[in-house]
């Protein structure tokens, strides 16, 4: 459909470059595509040349023209001319009429059905008949009775062959025009007979292909189209047909196509591309249909040694056989369903989907649901636990058997891995959930895994994992992940601290989600809740240690502390960004890292995420003293004394020069080694490490005359003049901190 | 994979899979998950295994036994139904003849010059919850029309689940466990009517490689088999990774002699504990040693066969004991749901 749609746009401005590619494409196609082409390029010089006469009739007679089009289609319904055609100048004056019309606008459905008539009734000759059905392009849609009128002047037997064949293209072509299919569904059995002609074949093959429903294959159709095949041999188009056949009835028939599929149908529509792209357009401007949606059927997958070498995901196939034999033992819902079970085949969009909900025929292997989006819609919502069940043993095994390290032999076949554990987790990212499948294969595969293949999807796996209680994934994730985050270089750290992150993200979500969703839990809300919060505290906590660690193997690592932070930032929100009753503060191995770090940007942060974690703990307070009921998700006093201390801490480490009055205690002898005299009083934002460079640089840029840079007289007005400049500098998080933190009319 | 945009999905909408981690009584992927944690923490697998002991018929085992069986584990089938085994053979027929002619479509019930036959097993279960096991096989149409003249069997395949207990209680009734196939026959032959069987059950069949460890655990528990006459000695196959080609050890004992080993080790009656089976092997490894200065157990086991059966690690296995048919299949099917689960 894509690409449909972007031929079309580029229809216009590139019918230049058409014969220009098309001498070069002709090197690479056979030659039967060649004549398509040839053909669809007559047509188009065809439609060409009608527009061009009429762009300049236009201008001057618009009216005329209506005129001269009721006139002719007067003409038409009149009946028979005794002078033969080729004589007659007004009719090929109407032809053109006819023509120039259809090929600008299309012609309305009574049109159509006059000229239909006409054309197949056999009262002109092989040429007009052509010619007419070669214009029949409706404007928007074509009547399923004119249908049926044009296929009874088959049974007078004056139709040529050459306009059967020409009807039955027009009729493949237009299929999707026609109003309704009912009535035509029932001529099913004459249309079936044609296929007994030999040149007719292929044409009504693929109109039987269009029409046909599980109610019109039979036993005795299905020998028939059998005998065909012994009779032309390997026909594709009996192939599709048969298949379709199969498809609708496992039992009656086997066929196994070959590996790569192939073409069944030459395109018949050439004729009409354009002209049905127009009426598309035409049609698609009253009724857009959501494109993003549209499930793509051409997946090009490698070929490798194993049972399905197709791919690794099953194709989308509604009803398999098993269903089919147990019919004998019907459920009710079976026979509620039964009459108008909607194939998979047949969905396209988001719509269809909803109207069918209730009657869709699953696939008959459930990991097809990766490769379509409106599935995973479908599953997501859908109760039924062995519709579950079989996903989860699909996927489990799936990845198992594709892991290239869970073998150990493997490893050529990484990309494929690698590609199919990304459709994976773009399914997970779409429904906004994670696999149990892909748990447990963390679970089996982690203790084999060198930390290296497929290292971001592994990764991405783990911020997936399922909301679950912390202390018991730990043993068999967490601890094991640890020995190799341990062991591995910053950077493989720091991609594992992020995935933490975006895990942590993934379970504030679907708590904050599920809070509102009480009715469905059956436990008593209080202590599911308790134990939830108690489950990503725990999260916190763990990667709390990891972190502290990890920063005192780095060496306090800038790169890694912003990862770090980075994942508290995450953690100082919850109370007010998931509306949960939680607040969990960084250790001190991490708070003063940051604190005193020499990268100014890493204190920025840390002033920002101090900023947020007041505004939540002042939010837990509120919310607290409004609902009294819920003491258990009181912020504990232990959390909100912490919390005073690191504000003091950063207060005095910044802003009143009095840093580590309490708490922390260094060795006097370190300080004095420092050659500063008065270390007790010199910590703040002029004299801080990271910012030092900035006090400075406002000196030279405010006073350049000045002989010396005094940094201590950076006090009283020069003081907010200086943090005017570092705001202006982006130290946005400071900004904040200070605004909500400091009586800024305590300058010192 | 058609390309759906992540962004536009709004978080959390319904969340069905994720909202069973809360309610009250466990659901079948509940406990699916659950025993699967339970599986991955080497502490809690089994440490101890009983050797059960079945009286089955003769005739039906007889013809089971002797042949060298390649192993899969296979997911649950999804409504399989044992009334339907007819209709099965016919369209299991139909879809081999298609797959053998690609391209080519067969009418379902048509006659080929090969057969389908279903049948069950009903004496291969452990207990009664167990399903019954069932045997597929394909058997050549011999040309003359003689009636005397056997089918030719051109290959032979078996789903069977014996003491699977653990695995019958995380599924619910839509589904068939029948965890252990074992095929005989070509591979190109297995792999089609495992596709068929995949197509039609939605399950997924794995080749059940068998590691040293649990070589170990098949050596103990087959050597302390009682036997009325041993039909083979005890042989073990250690293999030394060198190149340019791998260098295999074979080391045969004789039956009486393994078993006096392990009667030695051997104190908890009735069952077999991980300690004796480490201490089996160890003692083998430093009478190894002592004669010939090899660590084996620097080596990879890779196969070990007895007069009860034999098994090699690329999941191959051959039953020779009819007495203990059962006991060999009960431990091959915890293999099997340890894989699946």
């Amino acid at each position: 459909m894509y690409a449909v749609m972007s031929s079309q746009k580029k229809r216009k401005n590139s019918q230049a470059q058409k014969r220009t590619s098309l001498g070069s494409n002709s090197y690479q196609t056979n030659l039967s595509a060649w004549k398509g082409k040839e053909n669809l390029s007559n047509s188009k010089n065809l439609s060409k040349q009608g527009q061009n006469n009429l762009v300049e009739d236009f201008d001057q007679t618009d009216d005329r023209e209506e005129d001269d089009f009721q006139i002719t289609m007067k003409y038409f319904k009149k009946g028979p001319t005794k002078l033969p055609q080729s004589k007659d100048k007004t009719l090929g004056k109407h032809l053109k009429t006819v023509e120039n019309v259809a090929w600008k606008n299309g012609l309305t459905p009574e049109e159509i059905d006059v000229l239909l008539n006409v054309a197949l009734s056999g009262k002109f000759g092989v040429a007009v008949n052509t010619r007419l059905l070669r214009c029949m392009i409706p404007a928007t849609l074509i009547l399923e009775d004119s249908v049926v009128k044009a296929v009874s002047w088959f049974c007078v037997g004056k139709c040529s062959g050459s306009i059967k064949i020409l009807f039955y293209r027009w009729l493949v072509a237009m299929f999707d025009f026609i109003d309704h299919k009912e009535q035509i569904n029932l001529l099913y059995g004459f249309f079936f007979a044609s296929l007994q002609d030999d040149t007719l074949c292929p044409y009504v093959c693929h109109l039987l292909y269009l029409l046909t429903k599980k109610e019109n294959v039979k036993p005795f159709r299905v020998r028939k189209l059998l005998d065909l095949q012994a009779k032309m041999g390997m026909q594709p188009h009996l192939q599709a047909l048969l298949s379709l056949y199969k498809f609708f009835a496992p039992t009656l028939i086997s066929v196994s196509l070959p590996a790569r599929k192939k073409i069944y149908f030459k395109n018949s529509e050439n004729l009409w591309k354009t002209a049905v792209l127009a009426v598309r357009q035409r049609n698609q401007r009253h009724s857009p249909e959501p494109l993003k949606l549209m499930i793509s059927l051409a997946n090009v997958r490698p070929i490798k040694r194993k049972w399905n070498p197709h791919s690794t995901i099953p194709e989308i196939n509604s009803k398999s056989s098993s269903e089919e034999c147990g019919k004998k033992r019907k459920t009710l819902s079976d026979y509620l369903s039964s009459n108008q079970s909607f194939p998979l085949e047949q969905l396209r969009s988001f719509p269809q989907l909803l109207e069918n909900i209730h009657c869709l025929e699953l696939p008959s292997q459930m990991g097809a649901v990766l490769n379509s989006s409106l599935l995973l819609h479908y599953i997501n919502c859908v109760r039924d636990e062995s519709l579950l069940l079989r996903f989860y043993y699909w996927l489990s095994q799936t990845l198992q058997e594709e892991c290239i390290w869970y073998k150990m032999n493997n490893y050529e076949n990484a990309e494929e891995f690698s590609d199919f554990l990304d459709t994976v987790i773009r399914a997970e990212c779409f429904l906004q959930e994670g696999f149990y499948s892909c748990e447990v294969f963390l679970y089996k595969s982690l203790p084999l895994w060198d930390g290296f293949s497929c290292r971001s999807q592994f990764l991405q796996l783990v911020s997936w994992i399922p909301f679950s209680s912390f202390s018991e994934v730990k043993p068999l994730l967490f601890d094991r992940l640890a020995h190799i985050f341990f062991t591995s270089t910053t950077y493989f750290k720091c991609s594992v601290l992020q995935s933490l992150k975006e895990l942590l993200q993934n379970w504030l979500l679907w708590l904050s989600t599920d809070i509102h969703m009480k009715p469905v839990v059956n436990s008593p809300l209080e202590t599911t809740l308790g134990r939830s919060m108690n489950s990503v505290s725990e999260l916190i906590y763990y990667v709390g240690w990891l972190s502290t660690t990890a920063l005192r193997l780095e060496g306090n690592s800038t790169f890694l502390l912003h990862f770090i932070l980075d994942f508290y930032n995450e953690v100082c929100g919850i109370c007010i960004n998931y509306n949960l009753p939680l607040v969990v503060l960084f250790p001190p191995g991490i708070f003063y890292p940051a604190l005193l770090s020499l990268d100014s940007s890493i204190l920025n942060q840390l002033c920002y995420i101090m900023h947020r974690y007041r505004r939540n703990l002042t939010a837990a307070k509120e919310n607290n003293l409004v609902q009294k009921t819920k003491s258990e998700f009181n912020i504990s006093s232990k959390t909100y004394q912490e919390f005073n201390y690191y504000l003091t801490t950063v207060v005095g480490c910044l802003w009143t020069s009095r840093p580590f009055q309490k708490g922390i205690s260094i060795d006097p002898e370190i300080l004095k080694r420092t050659g500063v005299t008065e270390y007790k009083n010199s910590l703040n934002l002029v004299h801080h490490p990271a910012l030092l460079g900035y006090a400075v640089f406002f000196l030279l840029q405010e006073w350049p005359e000045e002989r010396t840079v005094n940094v201590s007289s950076i006090r009283g007005k020069k003081w907010n003049l200086y943090l005017d400049y570092l705001f202006s500098e982006g130290f946005q998080g400071l900004k904040y901190f200070i605004r909500s933190s400091i009586n800024r009319s305590s300058i010192p | 994979m058609d390309s759906y945009d992540t962004s536009a999905s709004t978080p959390g909408q319904s969340t069905s899979l994720k909202l069973k981690y809360y309610t009250a009584t466990a659901t079948p992927l509940q406990k699916q998950l659950e025993s699967a944690r339970k599986h991955t923490l080497p502490v809690l697998t089994p440490h101890r295994r009983k050797i059960p002991q079945e009286n089955i018929d003769p005739e039906e085992a007889a013809f089971l036994l002797h042949k060298q069986w390649t192993l899969y584990s296979v997911t649950p089938l999804y409504k399989f139904s044992y009334t339907n085994l007819k209709e099965y053979s016919r369209l299991l027929s139909a879809f081999i003849a298609a797959e053998k002619q690609k391209g080519l479509a067969v009418e379902v019930g048509e006659d080929f010059n090969f057969k389908v036959i279903f049948s069950t097993l009903l004496g291969i279960k452990g207990t009664q919850r167990d399903p019954v096991a069932f045997l597929v096989q394909i058997l050549s149409k011999s040309q003359l029309p003689s009636e005397n003249r056997d089918d030719k069997v051109l290959w032979t395949g078996w789903f069977c689940c014996v003491f699977g207990d653990s695995l019958l209680e995380s599924v619910s009734e839509d589904f068939t466990c029948l965890p252990l196939f074992l095929a005989n026959g070509a591979e190109s032959n297995t792999a089609i009517i495992g596709t068929w069987f995949q197509k039609t059950f939605d399950c997924s069949f794995s080749p059940l490689a068998i590691s040293a460890f649990n070589l170990s655990w098949m050596a103990a528990m087959w050597t302390a088999c009682k036997m009325d006459h041993y039909v083979a000695s005890v042989e073990f196959l250690w293999s030394v990774p060198c190149s340019p080609q791998s260098l295999d050890i074979s080391y045969a004992i004789h039956p009486e002699d393994a078993k006096a080993l392990w009667d030695s080790v051997h104190k908890t009656p009735g069952e077999v504990t991980q300690e004796e089976v480490d201490l089996f092997m160890d003692c083998l490894y430093s009478h190894f040693h002592r004669h010939f200065k090899i660590h084996l157990s620097a080596t990879r086991l890779i196969r070990v066969s007895t007069s009860v059966a034999s098994a090699h690690t690329d999941g191959k296995v051959k039953i020779l004991c009819h007495k203990y048919l059962i006991g060999v299949l009960t431990y091959l099917t915890e293999l099997a749901i340890f894989q699946i689960e």
